[in-house]
């Protein structure tokens, strides 16, 4: 190990001092710092919680009508559902479904818009403006509706609903990264790369999509919390995950009616979503900070 | 003499026009020019020129809404026109390549300056990744950056304006290019750093006998590094010479007045004059000599007819009608 680092310590060097900047820009400003840790709690939560929860069969849906709508005690954290299921086991365990929500629509909007924006911004001309005229016709319908429209006539579904916000979403990335494309690619490097023989291909995959890729970052942490916070309004609607899978949105439509006597069923899976929203949404925050590279060695 | 040295490059009847909204510009129009093999060659003018563009017009990087609309420009024997999109990527960078003018921007901001000199080799070299590493390490010492292995791992940034260039140099020269092109690759760097680059310019031009195209508006670049010289107006060039000719006997009446317009130590304080009336619009340029408007000698003939260029001694050409009597060529 030693000997190994006395060989190429000197080569990784600049990387370790990388992380190590990042790691002063977050912790300058707490709010980041803070929601940063939350997020890593999530996440630990949803890699976890399948394993560790103590009830792990009410998460699968298991019944126990006689223990239905107990308030929160030691026994049961959060209390129980109408089913005499463990709110806490099912809250914890949909942290896994959120965030998996989260990751695979972004992740699938930006597969579809940041091509697409890159191909448009930078080769231009009519490309450009036929896909432009795609995402706007896309653009034209508010994102939930055409997602509720969608998940509508493709059926009830979790993998649908999702299938749905990300057709919804990816227009937004593509007119982000055209725009950056359009301003990276009068950039003197870009020339410089065309005169070293770069083809355009690799332009747009080494040089357009790395320098614009700040923005697109945030904008897709920022995305996030929406994301999650669309897939839960689809499920609260019955539109995306069906009972009893123990989806965020899905727990707060069924808690909702037994709200009145038992809000325990409601709260906790509702407060999840606000956490999560609000820590993705603080956090871009932060991240556009940290990206940013003006900001960072001085 | 001159004529038995090898011709690298020949650029003929080149015509480059920019399509814009208020009506085409004419942005060059150059009859004749040629470099010779492992010369340093000056092509110099005010600013708007044409020099950059018949810089960029020899890698055709001329992009939208520029136009090459006909010519030729002879690379080694072959019409570079007449290639494909295919073919010149891999002139470009190897056979040719090109320093550009603001250091600052033109290394990409996301990658390590090793990363990107390794990118350069291994697109034109069949080099695995080591020795690409390695032949980039041996390039950023061969243009004197302090502690290569150290500099391939940083960003741009970290790096000043001068260090920069050198590495923008390094990687124009690693893969051996027979012309370089350095399109007023000093003007961003103050003189002692430019100073240091032309030195260092001049010393690699050496080692690795290649030719060097300098295309610049400050002619002190061009008297301290350039063996011949082109100057150029409004899109033509008007005189072509040896530096020293063209700086102690300036022919064309334009030249006179840029000469006479730089301030010259130690001479007499004379005043100095620059050339009157302005850059012609290129849109609708002067019709004859472009120069007319603004020539203190013009002559009837010098607006309705274009002058050629005629050698009026060994291997120095004027575009003027005053040298008219002169053999043709």
């Amino acid at each position: 190990m030693i000997e190994w680092f006395k060989r190429y310590g000197r080569e990784i060097k600049p990387q370790i001092e990388e992380l190590h900047y990042s790691f002063f820009i977050f912790r300058k400003n707490p709010v980041t710092l803070v929601s940063l840790l939350t997020i890593l709690a999530l996440i630990s939560i949803a890699v976890l919680a399948p394993y560790t929860v103590p009830y792990p069969q009410s998460a699968l849906g298991e019944v126990h009508p006689y223990e239905a709508f107990e308030p929160p005690s030691m026994k049961h954290l959060f209390g129980t559902d109408e089913a005499g299921r463990d709110v806490f086991s099912r809250v914890l365990v949909g942290t896994r479904i959120s965030l998996y929500i989260g990751v695979l629509v972004i992740f699938l909007a930006l597969l579809i818009g940041l091509p697409l924006g890159i191909i448009a911004g930078y080769v231009g001309g009519k490309i450009d403006e036929t896909i432009m005229r795609i995402t706007d016709m896309f653009l034209s319908f508010p994102p939930l509706l055409l997602a509720l429209a969608l998940s509508v006539a493709m059926g009830p579904s979790l993998v649908n609903s999702m299938m749905a916000i990300a057709i919804a979403w990816w227009p937004w990335y593509t007119r982000l990264a055209r725009g950056q494309a359009i301003s990276i690619k009068e950039r003197p490097f870009v020339e410089a790369a065309r005169a070293v023989g770069v083809g355009k291909s690799k332009i747009m995959l080494r040089h357009i999509l790395p320098n614009s890729l700040t923005p697109i970052v945030v904008q897709a942490s920022l995305d996030f919390g929406g994301v999650i916070l669309t897939a839960a309004s689809l499920s609260f609607l019955g539109l995306g995950a069906q009972p009893p899978t123990p989806e965020w949105g899905l727990m707060v439509s069924i808690g909702r009616r037994y709200f009145l006597n038992s809000w325990w069923t409601a709260t906790f899976p509702g407060l999840f979503i606000l956490i999560t929203v609000l820590t993705f949404n603080l956090l871009s925050d932060g991240l556009g900070e940290v990206l940013n590279p003006k900001l960072r060695r001085a | 003499m001159k004529n038995a040295k090898e011709r690298l490059l020949e650029i003929k009847n080149l015509i480059i026009s920019f399509y814009s909204y208020r009506g085409i510009v004419k942005a060059v129009d150059v009859d004749n020019l040629v470099l010779y093999k492992g010369e340093s060659f000056g092509l110099v003018g005010e600013t708007g020129c044409g020099k950059t563009v018949t810089a960029l017009s020899i890698l055709r990087l001329i992009s939208n809404p520029g136009i090459i609309e006909r010519g030729e420009i002879i690379f080694n024997g072959e019409d570079l026109l007449k290639k494909s999109e295919q073919n010149m990527r891999e002139i470009r960078g190897k056979a040719i390549s090109m320093v550009f003018q603001d250091p600052m921007s033109s290394l990409n901001p996301v990658f390590t300056i090793g990363d990107q000199a390794t990118r350069v080799i291994k697109i034109h070299q069949n080099v695995g990744k080591k020795e690409a590493r390695e032949r980039a390490i041996r390039i950023l010492e061969l243009v004197r950056l302090p502690d290569p292995r150290k500099i391939m791992g940083v960003y741009p940034h970290e790096l000043s304006a001068g260090m920069r260039q050198r590495v923008m140099i390094a990687m124009a020269l690693s893969c051996n290019p027979d012309l370089l092109i350095a399109d007023e690759s000093t003007s961003a760097l103050d003189v002692t750093v430019q100073a240091q680059i032309l030195k260092l310019m001049r010393e690699l031009k050496e080692k690795i006998s290649a030719s060097i195209l300098f295309v610049t508006h400050n002619l002190s670049v061009v008297a301290q590094t350039c063996e011949r010289v082109a100057v150029m107006y409004a899109g033509n060039v008007v005189e072509v010479g040896k530096v020293r000719e063209m700086f102690k006997n300036p022919r064309h009446p334009y030249t006179i007045g840029l000469m006479d317009s730089i301030p010259k130590l130690g001479e007499k304080a004379k005043e100095l004059r620059g050339i009157e009336g302005m850059v012609p619009d290129m849109i609708n340029p002067p019709s004859g000599c472009r120069f007319h408007p603004r020539c203190p000698h013009t002559m009837n003939v010098c607006k309705t007819q274009k002058p050629k260029m005629i050698e009026i001694e060994d291997g120095h050409l004027v575009s003027c009608f005053l040298y008219g009597e002169s053999r043709q060529v």
